[in-house]
């Protein structure tokens, strides 16, 4: 009885380890179909169409922006999210609680009204589409989670060597800079990544927002226009080999150091 | 707590107001804006509640939230049911050294770009695609099947999706509860069954609530996996918010929905926080 629900057990694992790749098997093995549709049977492999995605001219400055704007984003995100962190946590304020609460606000709104909302406004103030717009939009939807994540990390011990530095003479800006930066950096790093992810992966506040110039989810999906289409697996490999990469780093670099 | 130095009243202030700015200027004020488009003609201008009348009057708006809320509600169900067994089969039978790695794996695929995941699942699902070309090669049926672009496409493309994503919760749930207590439960003479059903699932339903909570707000916001998945056949509500964008540019007809959206997700909400103090007490 015992052995005939182990076995169950494995079997249903198995199955649903196979509902969650099979998507990512068909889209990666039919990248390298060699001919032009990416259905069965497989005609492969063959990396021509990696190569015509390396070669599209539009597909690699979406990347370009995609980076960018997800750098710059974040960078933003972290570095506002940081600093309310350490305001809200190292002082009294008042209304403290309901201010903390406008800024996670924006966590429990959907994608699609932040960037609704936001193309009201813009319309309406003259602000045209653009690359810049769209990265408003992603500082939008990763302040608060870089908020979140940096205040639910400052403890009491961080504050101990703060007192100190300031008891030996340390200036405001120097205790930021040389104590608080350097103790918060797991999690300045980790809220950074996560914005970095989110940012490179939303699609419709950068639809809603960019017009000529535009990211890298916003192509795809005009590739999908032409339907089936072994240059759209391609890319889509490409796009899920280095969230893989930047993941196997994150895994790596910061979540190993813990338990030293 | 005090701070020596001159500038402690400025200095917090100073930390706080760019943050808080940027969120009054870039999401309260496009809200505020939102609200007074809704309440404007497309034709005109002028302060009109005709955009919200509309959504109440015309049967095919409604059935787009019907249609959202049924799909939400099934994909948080199935994907619950889906999700409960194989977080508890990682956490529980699978050896500990190897747990973080099944847990990897089993996320994997969460790193995919969001769209390109739902246009995979149309790889899967399309008349000629993997599914009904081995349903027809070994002969189960004779015409190719219509998945694609049905609402169980978009079901099956977010069940996938939050299947990931409450494995994790769920995972992180099971590992949290001290294994005292099941040992308690045997030791009173519970089997595996009866420990399970009233000790391990009271416990963990809390977390279940959240994951659920979760998966109802991203779900019903979605605009991607229905409108590559599902196709026009059956509209939901976001696909509705931007053909109003997109092929009319009508703005405050655009803004009343999403508004009206909104309040959903808020009563929701509502509804589900004060369930989660009631099992809290």
């Amino acid at each position: 009885m015992r052995a005939i629900v182990r076995l169950a057990a494995w079997l249903y694992a198995i199955a649903i380890y196979g509902f969650i790749f099979l998507p990512v098997v068909v889209l990666v093995l039919f990248s390298l179909q060699a001919t032009s549709f990416p259905i069965p049977p497989f005609t492969g492999p063959s990396l021509r169409w990696y190569q015509a995605v390396l070669s599209d001219a539009r597909l690699t400055s979406a990347l370009v922006n995609s980076l960018l704007v997800a750098v710059l984003s974040s960078l933003a995100s972290v570095t506002l999210g940081f600093l309310s962190a350490w305001g809200f946590a190292r002082f009294v304020l008042p209304g403290s609680a309901f201010l903390r609460g406008l800024i996670t606000l924006p966590l429990t709104v959907s994608y699609l009204i932040i960037g609704m909302g936001l193309l009201v406004l813009f319309n309406w103030a003259g602000v045209p589409k653009s690359l810049v717009a769209a990265g408003i939009g992603h500082v939008v939807i990763n302040l608060p989670l870089c908020f979140a994540i940096i205040y639910s990390q400052m403890g009491d011990h961080q504050i101990n060597i703060e007192r100190a530095a300031r008891d030996l003479g340390a200036a405001e800006w120097k205790v930021l800079l040389m104590i608080t930066v350097p103790v918060m950096a797991p999690a300045i790093f980790a809220g950074f990544f996560l914005s970095m992810t989110f940012s490179w992966d939303e699609f419709v506040i950068s639809f809603l927002l960019t017009r000529f110039e535009t990211t890298l989810p916003v192509e795809i999906w005009n590739l999908l226009r032409s339907g089936l289409n072994p240059k759209t697996n391609a890319v889509g490999s490409l796009v899920f080999a280095v969230s893989i990469v930047l993941v196997v780093f994150f895994e790596l670099t910061l979540l190993r150091r813990k338990p030293a | 707590m005090s701070v020596s130095g001159s500038n402690s009243r400025a200095l917090p202030w100073a930390l706080v107001t760019p943050a808080l700015a940027w969120t009054l200027l870039f999401f309260v004020l496009p809200f505020i804006a939102m609200g007074f488009s809704s309440l404007t003609a497309h034709e005109g201008g002028g302060f009109t509640s005709a955009n919200y009348s509309q959504f109440f009057i015309d049967p095919s708006y409604w059935r787009a939230m019907v249609n959202s809320l049924e799909v939400t509600a099934i994909v948080t169900v199935i994907s619950i049911l889906l999700a409960y067994p194989f977080a508890w089969i990682l956490a529980e039978m699978v050896p500990e050294r190897w747990q973080r790695l099944a847990l990897m794996l089993a996320v994997l695929p969460f790193w995919t770009s969001y769209v390109v995941r739902s246009y995979s699942w149309l790889l899967v699902l399309a008349q000629n695609g993997v599914i009904n070309r081995a349903l027809t090669g070994i002969g189960v049926i004779g015409e190719p099947l219509q998945l694609a672009n049905t609402r169980l496409a978009t079901v099956t493309g977010f069940v996938h999706f939050f299947v990931m994503l409450l494995t994790l919760t769920i995972f992180a749930n099971l590992k949290q509860l001290s294994p005292s207590y099941r040992k308690a439960a045997a030791d009173l003479g519970a089997g595996p069954v009866r420990t399970f059903l009233h000790v391990v699932l009271p416990l963990t339903l809390p977390g279940i609530m959240v994951g659920a909570f979760l998966t109802f707000v991203l779900c019903i916001g979605d605009y991607i996996t229905p409108q590559i998945l599902g196709g026009n056949n059956e509209l939901v509500m976001p696909q509705l918010v931007m053909m109003q964008i997109g092929r009319r540019g009508d703005f405050p007809l655009a803004s009343a929905l999403s508004i009206i959206l909104m309040a959903v997700v808020t009563i929701a909400y509502l509804a589900c926080a004060r369930w989660l103090k009631i099992e809290r007490a």
